[in-house]
């Protein structure tokens, strides 16, 4: 397996098409293997997992400077997960770095697992703050990003929060505060897929005009296809520019996605494949690298 | 009396028995809402929402406007049922609770769905075993802990019925429907479901089936326990716990905390009124990750924990 990471300044010398491609089959290789975990643990949130998929392949294979064999360097590019209950793409994302042992991914939701149902940083290093809640995860990445900015620190903080958590109110406290203190390393991922738990964010308590709303709050908007890793891709070495705002990347994703009966079902946010279902979907992930 | 759990019998989930009654009252009283956080499914209101869409009220995943909304509710003559997963719905809106609900004296009712460890795998996060200890805290909150689906509904009953604010802590996990041989509630009124002098066992919720099971072992033994379920934890039966402590031990036992819950509450009124050896079982702190059933067994949660701690607690009786 090739591994196409950046150089010490945050630049690949790999063209845009190798380490797309090199991401693409990553991310398969994601889903099928968190499919599997969610099966044999008989929970979990597969849809919002699949949502976030690509978003984290091209974070963790690519985008990410840190060291899997010291993940807790002053120095390492920050992430956190505040849509924490997606833990089957993390820990796959995680595991595939290098964070911890592919086997690892076996003990999904045991007893006494340290991959519990939502990322715990006491029990596993990379994980950088315990989400599940909703909301939180934000806030710390800011104070995480302010920390940075007493100490002209050299290293990135990103975010990847949900639609529908952007319901909470802390999430604006956060971006409110972030643009105030024009923390220009700061980013963070929205995963547009327009579907909380139970139905449509837009029918529940609607986000939209979204862009306008971060942009009142002093940040840089783009736009981004979700499942296009060129562009995802684009869109990150771009947020590594120095600048004076804080960005959001709004990424237009679909919640299920690469898994046809799951793609754009508020009831896929949780549940599990029955074993046709299962079969199903691993040969659409297998046609899809073929 | 000498209630007892039918052997072998059909469990139920109490969040069902919980909507159907909110549903009943609904349709005769125009003043009941349910408001969520986009939780209808997991609390089960999909009927209700179907039934009386104007009068379910989702504010999105946003605890603490959904608890500052119910108290608006309240101030315009609704009576809101604000219902989400009891982790969210108390940890963070904790301050509207407080402030918006209890020292407002709204007439709000909160029902807190899959208490204690129900969610197991997920973690600590949405485990809600500090609840009953942060609410009990709160001047005038009523806190009640149904133990099965009869409780639960005269629980609701008696909530809507009661003007202030209200607390009810529902599970998801399986329960029993226990025997009762003369079936009355009251808040802050606790019963007794099996008889015996030798040791009370104090239980509510998901416990007191367990706690009836444990105390059928002992006295099989010859150690007669007595069964209090004390489904109010505040305001708290201290008649019952007068009389419990002559018993010469307690043990109390909760889907909760150790620290500051109903063991809490009864140790509270027993060191200043009526000390007596009590052994207090619960979770310790944030749990290990597992599933609900493991976690309850790994802590000794169970019939068999229940009768050993009595057991110990014998020796060191008054
Ligand atoms: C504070 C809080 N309230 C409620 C929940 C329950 N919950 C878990 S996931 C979820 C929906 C999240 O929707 P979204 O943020 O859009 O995530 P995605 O669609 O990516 O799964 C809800 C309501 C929670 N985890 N935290
Ligand atoms: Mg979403």
């Amino acid at each position: 397996m090739i591994c196409i990471m950046p150089e010490p300044d945050g630049r690949s010398t790999a063209t845009i098409e190798q380490r797309a491609e090199h991401v693409r089959e990553r991310a398969n290789w994601m889903r099928r293997r968190f499919l599997r975990m969610i099966v044999d643990a008989g929970q979990g949130h597969p849809g919002g997992d699949l949502s976030a998929t690509d978003i984290l392949a091209t974070l963790y294979f690519d985008v990410l400077r840190i060291d899997a064999a010291n993940p807790m360097a002053p120095d390492r590019d920050r992430f956190v997960m505040s849509k924490g209950h997606c833990t089957g793409a993390l820990y796959t994302a995680m595991a595939g770095r290098g964070l911890f042992p592919e086997e690892d991914l076996n003990s999904y939701l045991q007893p006494r697992s340290r991959l519990n149902g939502h990322p715990n940083r006491t029990y596993l290093p990379g994980v950088e703050t315990n989400t599940g809640p909703l909301g939180h995860g934000f806030p710390v990445g800011v104070g995480i990003a302010v920390a940075g900015q007493i100490d002209e620190a050299d290293f990135r903080t990103f975010v990847l929060t949900g639609d529908g958590e952007l319901q909470e109110g802390s999430m604006w406290e956060a971006a409110m505060f972030a643009g105030h203190r024009g923390l220009g390393k700061l980013t963070v991922i929205v995963d547009r897929n327009r579907l909380q738990q139970g139905a449509k964010t837009e029918d529940t308590n609607g986000l939209e005009p979204l862009g306008d709303k971060w942009r009142a709050f002093g940040w840089e908007v783009v736009g981004v296809d979700g499942h296009d890793h060129a562009a995802l891709l684009n869109a990150f070495d771009d947020a590594c520019e120095p600048r004076e705002k804080p960005r959001v990347i709004i990424a237009d994703t679909c919640k299920g996605k690469g898994v046809s009966f799951m793609e754009n079902q508020a009831g896929w946010h949780h549940g599990v494949p029955n074993p046709e279902q299962y079969a199903q979907a691993l040969a659409e992930l297998e046609a899809e690298m073929a | 009396m000498g209630a007892v759990t039918k052997p072998d019998t059909a469990m139920f989930d109490c969040r069902e028995a919980y909507v159907r009654t909110v549903e009943e009252m609904a349709a005769t009283d125009e003043r009941i809402v349910a408001v969520v956080n986009d939780s209808v499914g997991s609390s089960k209101l999909g009927k209700f929402r179907d039934r009386f869409p104007h009068r379910l009220i989702n504010v999105g995943i946003a605890e603490q406007n959904m608890v500052g909304v119910g108290a608006g509710l309240a101030n315009g003559g609704k009576v809101p049922f604000v219902s989400g997963a009891s982790c969210f719905l108390t940890a963070r809106a904790m301050e509207q609770i407080k402030a918006d609900c209890a020292y407002s004296r709204a007439n709000v009712k909160l029902c807190g769905i899959s208490s204690g460890v129900a969610y197991g795998e997920l973690g600590a996060t949405h485990h809600s075993i500090e609840d009953v200890a942060w609410l009990r805290a709160i001047d005038g909150m009523t806190v009640i802990v149904p133990s099965d689906p009869w409780e639960t509904e005269q629980a609701i009953r008696a909530a809507t019925a009661h003007e202030g604010p209200v607390y009810i802590r529902l599970s998801r996990m399986p329960v029993p429907a226990l025997e009762r041989s003369n079936p009355h509630f009251e808040i802050g009124k606790s019963e007794i479901l099996h008889e015996g002098g030798d040791v009370a066992i104090i239980a509510n919720g998901t416990m007191v089936h367990r706690a009836i099971k444990a105390a059928k072992a002992l006295a099989s033994e010859g150690v007669g326990a007595r069964v209090i379920n004390m489904a109010t934890v505040s305001p708290i039966d201290t008649a019952m716990l007068a009389d419990a402590a002559k018993t010469g031990a307690i043990v109390t036992v909760e889907e909760g905390l150790k620290q500051g819950g109903l063991g809490g509450a009864v140790a509270e009124f027993c060191a200043e009124n009526a000390p007596v050896p009590m052994r207090v079982l619960g979770f310790p702190g944030f749990v290990p990750t597992g599933s609900a059933s493991w976690l309850m067994d790994e802590f000794g949660l169970n019939a068999a924990g229940i009768a050993t701690a009595a057991r110990e607690l014998l020796g060191k009786r008054a």
